[in-house]
């Protein structure tokens, strides 16, 4: 297959060295690229972006939830905040910046000379934009935004103002753009590998976002239909999830999960990509168990699919359906161990720097393992009754979500923000990032662990006065979290400005293709296919 | 830059202390509640095996990272080893995980079985969620209550209220009704909502289930100890979703027949008496 391409390459015309010109200049470079280098910089800008609209509603939540009492907003827009900052995060911030990641990195990492389909990769991009744009915007409606939770269960959901249309509209967009992103991604690895590089030869990065794209083109259908059977039940009559026309609201929640659970993966998966790559690199030591990783990685995609009700112990399932849940769901643990073990054994009698983009996989694998632990306590069925709904599972995903895949992403950003900019980032100021991220990120959601077992349930804007310590120490370690992530975009806009010339294989003894070209990485890379042995 | 990384690392260790040492006052509560029925009981046994199941995976596991980040350095001369893979390690660490999991499995599952089984229950509850608040009906007695905020909860958390939480008895866990229910008597609850989703949750109780507009969800609950309890909404169910709190008074039989009785009878007189066995 790969062979049979890089035939075609050199078959082509205009595809010899001489004839590339640079990037277009001003804004049409942006608007009319088909780059991949170009479009991967605008979702990652894209991203940087989000993760402050998403962060601000995060600030207006932790604002609020300082001290008992309402002192700020009403609960409306409470839960506005609430929806709102997950809808943000998940779909415009998080996944998008693993997108960017994947247009940059997985053409370098496999020798193609481009994606696949570019002027998709175009379109998939810039509907972002008007997508986020579009949820946006439904906070100025009358009515507000959605208010239902991100979950979006009806009837709740249907209880919407104008902006409930438009937030259909916004999460189908979303879903196109993840789609079509996801097309491009699984026909470049299919189709554009350098000869010799075999699949059981991709960086493990490759092999992670190949099972993400294949989980996002199953999962965000499912979602789509969802919410198109919400739209028809609250404007043409329809009566999909209305009791009272003998409709079934729980099968909102089925078709929800159907596609949630998926969509866990989706976003961590990436991470663990990226995080593959940097403990070798840093522990100058090949990653142990590839094969194993690959399979894991594999059973996970796999099981996601069928353990989508265990987010619905409480909804009065059939004991067959909750024992099914409660077993598929443990099982996860296996493949999701296994990596934590290869990854603790890839350290083992390697030699260790500890950059910061190192520092960041580290607490990843600290931190992303006690998330872990709490999703395997919340796999228990009669202990999630006490669980379910309380911040116990928002500690939880919060660890998977935030030191979990963020500081994924953010590990990443540093690991390759020399591959694309040419300079080397401030490493003292990096160290302070991390620091500041991985000490408030802990102040922030660890003490929400204690209070869901105390029993403070989520998504409300009031407490009662025995849950005011703990919010308030969360409170604080979340305005720090908040303030550090400045520092990171300061970092990141420094670092696109100037610094220390960063040679081509930037690290010591970088393993993989994206090291062998020059850095900055020119703006056409690889049109003579590498050879791979 | 090795300073910096020290000082954060004394600055966690602080905190570490810190946070061990807050548990001295009850508002720090970390952990779930023992409860007052069995389910609670058995909830929190399987919460506190998984937990310490998970401190001592992650004892290894925390300490294996922690071995190899102090000991495998480069700056104190680590020279990389070059191996892969290692088939009996990685034989050994999925099988342990595995058997892990099947002894979870095999003590969970019947603690599931128990609390699915409502039979031989003494007597039904029925309790429907409202936009915001709880009705209970007691089946077959004919007699049924709406259970909302109390008063003085409801003024203070009114956005800009001048009114210090703190001042307030049982701030958001107050009702101006509470449920009354008898001591040792198995209960069935029949679990609907009229409006949109609720869900029914006593942390004491363990209970805590949906209450779905168009289903009537049961589960069952047997109070061992008299006493008040309280709880919440647990599903999201709109703006005052946080406002529509849950108190239980569980108390011996005979009492709940005297208080019962009294409900159902229009006469002022018992109406009195029954108001004093509710203050009582």
């Amino acid at each position: 297959m790969s062979t049979q391409n890089h035939d075609q390459v050199h078959d082509h015309p205009g595809h010899s060295h001489e004839e590339h010109h640079g990037p277009a200049k001003g804004l049409t470079r942006w608007l009319f690229t088909t780059n991949h280098k170009d479009i991967g910089t605008l979702y990652l800008l894209f991203a940087l972006v989000m993760l402050f609209v998403g962060g601000a509603m995060a600030m207006v939540i932790r604002l609020e939830l300082f001290q008992p009492g309402l002192q700020f907003v009403n609960p409306d827009f409470y839960n506005q905040m609430t929806t709102m900052h997950a809808l943000i995060m998940i779909f415009g911030m998080i996944m998008p910046a693993f997108v960017g990641f994947a247009n940059w990195m997985i053409p370098l990492m496999i020798g193609a000379p481009d994606m696949a389909l570019p002027r998709l990769n175009n379109w998939s991009f810039w509907i972002l934009p008007f997508a986020v744009g579009i949820l946006l915007s439904t906070l100025f409606m009358d009515g507000g935004g959605p208010a239902g939770g991100w979950t979006l269960y009806p009837p709740l959901s249907l209880q919407a103002g104008n902006g409930f249309p438009f937030t259909i509209f916004a999460i189908h967009l979303l879903g196109m753009s993840s789609i079509l992103g996801s097309i491009n991604i699984i026909v470049t690895i299919m189709n554009m590998r350098a000869p010799g590089m075999s699949l059981l030869k991709m960086p493990l990065f490759v092999w992670t976002w190949l099972i993400t794209a294949y989980l996002l083109i199953a999962a965000m259908p499912v979602l789509a239909g969802g919410v198109t059977m919400l739209l028809t039940d609250q404007f043409f009559g329809t009566t999909f999830f209305q009791a009272a026309g003998g409709g079934d609201p729980v099968l909102f929640q089925h078709i929800f999960w159907f596609f949630g659970h998926p969509e866990v993966y989706i976003i961590i998966l990436p991470a663990f990509g990226i995080v593959s790559q940097i403990i070798p690199t840093f522990s100058r030591k090949p990653l142990f168990g590839y094969a194993a990783m690959v399979y894991a990685t594999a059973s996970i995609g796999f099981l996601s699919f069928i353990v989508w009700a265990h987010h619905m112990f409480t909804v009065g399932m059939p004991l067959a359906g909750e024992m099914f849940f409660m077993l598929s769901t443990m099982l996860i643990a296996i493949p999701t161990a296994v990596k934590v073990f290869n990854w603790t054994a890839t350290m083992w009698r390697g030699s260790l720097t500890f950059e910061t983009p190192m520092l960041f996989a580290l607490a990843f694998l600290f931190l992303f393992t006690i998330g872990g632990f709490s999703g395997l306590m919340l796999a228990i069925a009669p202990a999630d009754f006490q669980y379910h709904d309380t911040y116990f599972v928002v500690a939880h995903f919060h660890y998977v979500l935030v030191p979990g895949a963020l500081f994924g992403a953010i590990a990443g950003a540093y690991f390759w923000l020399p591959k694309w900019t040419g300079h080397r980032y401030d490493e003292p100021l990096g160290k302070i990032h991390f620091w500041l991220s991985a000490i408030s990120v802990n102040v922030t959601f660890f003490p929400q662990h204690f209070l869901g077992l105390a029993g403070m349930p989520r998504r409300i804007p009031d407490y009662a006065t025995q849950f005011a310590d703990w919010n308030m120490v969360s409170s604080i370690g979340a305005f720090g979290f908040g303030l550090s992530q400045v520092l990171f975009a300061f970092i990141v806009f420094k670092t696109i400005r100037g610094g220390a010339k960063a040679t081509a294989e930037v690290w010591d003894q970088a393993e993989g293709l994206e090291w062998t070209v020059p850095s900055p990485a020119p703006y056409h890379t690889f049109d003579e296919a590498p050879v791979v042995k | 830059m090795h300073r910096v990384a020290t000082n954060a690392r004394h600055l966690l260790t602080g905190l570490a202390l810190g946070v061990l040492a807050f548990p001295a006052q009850a508002a720090w509560t970390l952990n779930m509640t023992q409860g007052v029925t069995s389910t609670a009981q058995e909830a929190y046994d399987l919460h506190m095996l998984v937990f310490w199941i998970c401190t001592i995976v992650g004892i290894g596991v925390f300490g294996s990272m922690i071995y190899a980040i102090v000991v495998f350095r480069k700056s104190k001369g680590a020279v990389p080893a070059t191996f892969s893979h290692n088939t009996n390690a990685e034989i050994i660490w999925t099988v342990i995980p595995t058997l892990i999991l099947f002894y979870l499995g095999y003590v969970t599952a019947p603690a599931l079985i128990r609390i699915d089984d409502t039979r031989n229950s003494e007597m039904t509850l029925k309790i429907t969620g409202y936009q915001w608040k709880w009705q209970y009906e007691y089946v077959g007695q004919d007699y049924s209550f709406f259970s909302t905020l109390a008063a003085s909860s409801n003024a203070a958390r009114q956005l800009g209220s001048d009114i210090a939480p703190a001042s307030v008895e049982n701030y958001l866990r107050d009702v101006d009704k509470p449920l009354v229910v008898p001591v040792g008597v198995k209960i069935r609850y029949l679990l609907t909502a009229n409006d949109v989703l609720h869900a029914w949750w006593v942390p004491a109780f363990s209970v805590k289930r949906d209450a779905i507009p168009g289903y009537v969800n049961e589960g069952w609950f047997k109070v061992d100890k008299a006493g008040v309890y309280r709880g919440q909404c647990a599903e999201l169910c709109g703006k005052d979703h946080g406002f529509m709190p849950i108190v239980v008074r569980a108390v011996p039989r005979a009492e709940f027949d005297a208080w019962l009785a009294a409900q159902k009878s229009p006469s002022p007189a018992v109406a009195v008496a029954s108001a004093a066995v509710a203050a009582n």
